[in-house]
């Protein structure tokens, strides 16, 4: 991996639990899951600073979501997307013919994009499905 | 004036949790409380309340906005569009009931479908494992009676199975297991420190991705053979020895796993591993394995899907028999080959869980969402048809994630004129059958 690459996984938080079923439509669903966590070692590594906007890029697609520190951790070289559809804008789709993606360990690229917003559901749903910005 | 209802089925996870006390009004119409449940399962029993809840189907127009239209047009939407597909993907089942997934599985034998449920991006690695080298498994009954070993691997049970813990793996006493957690010890693999792993006796912060090489590891280990090299995918060989002997001198464990297993790569291969690893300690003392299950009822779907086809998801009909290979007819597959024609999701949420392409071909195919919520799923389909809470405002059958049946009950009356799933589908069945006849 070069120097700004990072191992991504994604998964259950019961923020983003109780979230989806509040209303996967509300506010609290997008800052639940339009995060991206990593230790404080990888924020100095990446050269990002915390609580900043970041642009997430994989061979599969790129989203922009909050970079925060970690909330369980420490887990150095891996970063954490909240499952949801932030995540899964950039997730490895690849199943080796098993049917099933690798949802853990995709490689991305970080960097910051201090003027880049997070894509609430509906605009990021619509954005990545037919490339409407609003 | 309230009345209290006790013993309500939780529908959240497949811990299916049977001991919520719910508080209704007195005609039965507005949920006021629940008790006893964890955060995510009291949000969905108190979302039901909700005043912007969408209570009759709608058409999504092309700029996102949305016309409402009755249940009878829905239902003839539907059953044209299953009709005239030539393969059609019926995909979800996963929050629903038994009842409900059988029309479903009526409905596809009809129309030649693709039936798959959420085990396509969840536990279908382990269901293709278990088909490999079989399972030897037991009821979260008797690991809160017996277990005094437990692993949680690739799995955080404190955010996704919040009260898993409190009923059955750790802290609870049981008829063997009279100190409770003061009698149990906890091992947890995860690549991160968790609130779980923060519980455990031992944690194993294993390398992401190479849970097989420690699987292998720990299965040499037990056996007491030699371990070669100083760090074994990211843990220091002594902890693995440290966890071989702690595993072997207990009476009674149980291997718990989840995603990170499931979905890393090695996906099968490593839950093959983690079984033969049960085998392996059953030669020294007694131990379980137990997938933990995400959805409320994808357990019951695959049992549904297992004794109506033979094969517990990713099962294809298009040729007028069920035919089954998840790396060829599950849902990802399929939608990245651009091979189905048409697709009816219910009781799940690809539009939120499936990687950006898949995503992206649901919402370029003829399609309808059937969930109580407003989802990314629902915002990118043709037709939204909102139903009835199943394990809220409608009973069912459901499997807990050990296998075992319990039912659901029905706790409020659903909005006034909304349709449950069930219902739904068998009016879209007889409207198929006709079609079909004529």
């Amino acid at each position: 991996m070069s120097a700004n690459s990072i191992n991504l996984i994604s998964g259950r938080t019961i923020q983003q639990g109780v979230a989806m079923e509040g209303g996967k439509e509300k506010d609290k669903y997008h800052k639940a899951c339009g995060i991206i966590e990593m230790d404080n070692e990888d924020f100095k590594k990446l050269d990002i600073m915390k609580n900043t906007n970041v642009s997430v890029t994989s061979s599969y697609g790129s989203v922009v979501v909050k970079a925060i520190e970690t909330t369980q951790g420490p887990h150095p070289g891996v970063a954490f997307i909240p499952m949801g559809p932030w995540a899964n804008s950039v997730v490895s789709d690849e199943t080796y013919s098993t049917g099933m993606p690798t949802f853990k360990g995709t490689p991305v690229f970080i960097k910051a994009a201090p003027d880049e917003r997070v894509l609430k559901m509906i605009e990021l749903m619509r954005y990545n499905c037919w490339g409407e910005k609003q | 004036m309230t009345r209290t209802i006790t013993d309500v089925v939780c529908p959240f996870c497949g811990t299916l949790c049977d001991d919520l006390i719910v508080t209704v009004s007195e005609d039965g119409k507005k949920l006021l409380d629940v008790e006893n449940a964890c955060a995510i399962g009291a949000e969905k029993f108190l979302h039901t309340q909700a005043s912007d809840r969408v209570t009759r189907p709608r058409k999504i127009q092309e700029d996102g906005s949305s016309v409402e239209v009755s249940y009878d047009e829905a239902i003839e939407y539907t059953a044209q569009l299953l009709v005239n597909a030539k393969k059609p993907l019926m995909y979800g089942w996963s929050s629903t009931s038994c009842e409900a997934q059988s029309v479903g599985s009526e409905i596809a034998e009809q129309v030649g479908a693709i039936i798959d449920n959420t085990a396509a991006v969840c536990h279908g690695t382990t269901l293709v494992a278990v088909q490999n080298v079989g399972i030897p498994s037991c009821t979260l009954g008797e690991v809160k009676n017996r277990a005094d070993r437990i692993i949680f691997w690739g799995c955080n049970p404190a955010h996704a199975h919040p009260r898993h813990m409190s009923r059955y793996s750790i802290f609870p006493r049981g008829y063997f297991t009279g100190k409770g957690h003061k009698n149990r010890k906890l091992i947890v693999v995860d690549p991160r420190t968790t609130d779980t792993s923060s519980l455990a006796d031992v944690h194993l912060q294993v390398e992401q991705g190479a849970d097989y090489e420690l699987l292998q590891a720990l299965r040499a280990a037990v056996r007491g053979q030699e371990l070669t090299g100083d760090i074994i995918a990211g843990v220091p060989k002594e902890k693995v020895y440290e966890a071989a002997d702690l595993l072997k001198s207990g009476r009674f464990g149980v291997i718990f796993f989840g995603m990170g297993v499931t979905q890393s790569l090695g996906k099968d291969h490593n839950i093959d591993a983690a079984i033969m690893l049960t085998k392996d300690l059953n030669e020294y003392t007694k131990f379980s394995i137990i997938a933990m299950r995400g959805h409320y009822n994808v357990t019951g779907s695959g049992q549904v899907l297992g004794w109506q086809f033979g094969f517990p998801y990713s099962v294809d009909l298009s040729r007028g028999f069920a035919r089954y290979n998840p790396g060829e007819t599950g849902s990802i597959e399929l939608l990245k080959r651009k091979e189905a024609d048409a697709i009816v999701v219910l009781g799940s949420d690809p539009g939120a869980h499936f990687p950006v392409r898949c995503v992206r071909e649901i919402a370029n195919l003829p399609s309808v969402c059937i969930d109580p919520h407003i989802t990314p799923t629902s915002e990118i389909c043709k037709l939204h048809v909102p139903v009835a809470f199943v394990g809220i405002e409608v009973g069912g059958n459901c499997y807990r994630m050990d296998n075992v049946p319990i039912d659901s009950r029905k706790v409020i009356e659903p909005p006034e004129g909304m349709m449950t799933d069930e219902e739904f589908l068998r009016a879209v069945n007889t409207r198929v059958s006709e079609l079909k006849a004529a």
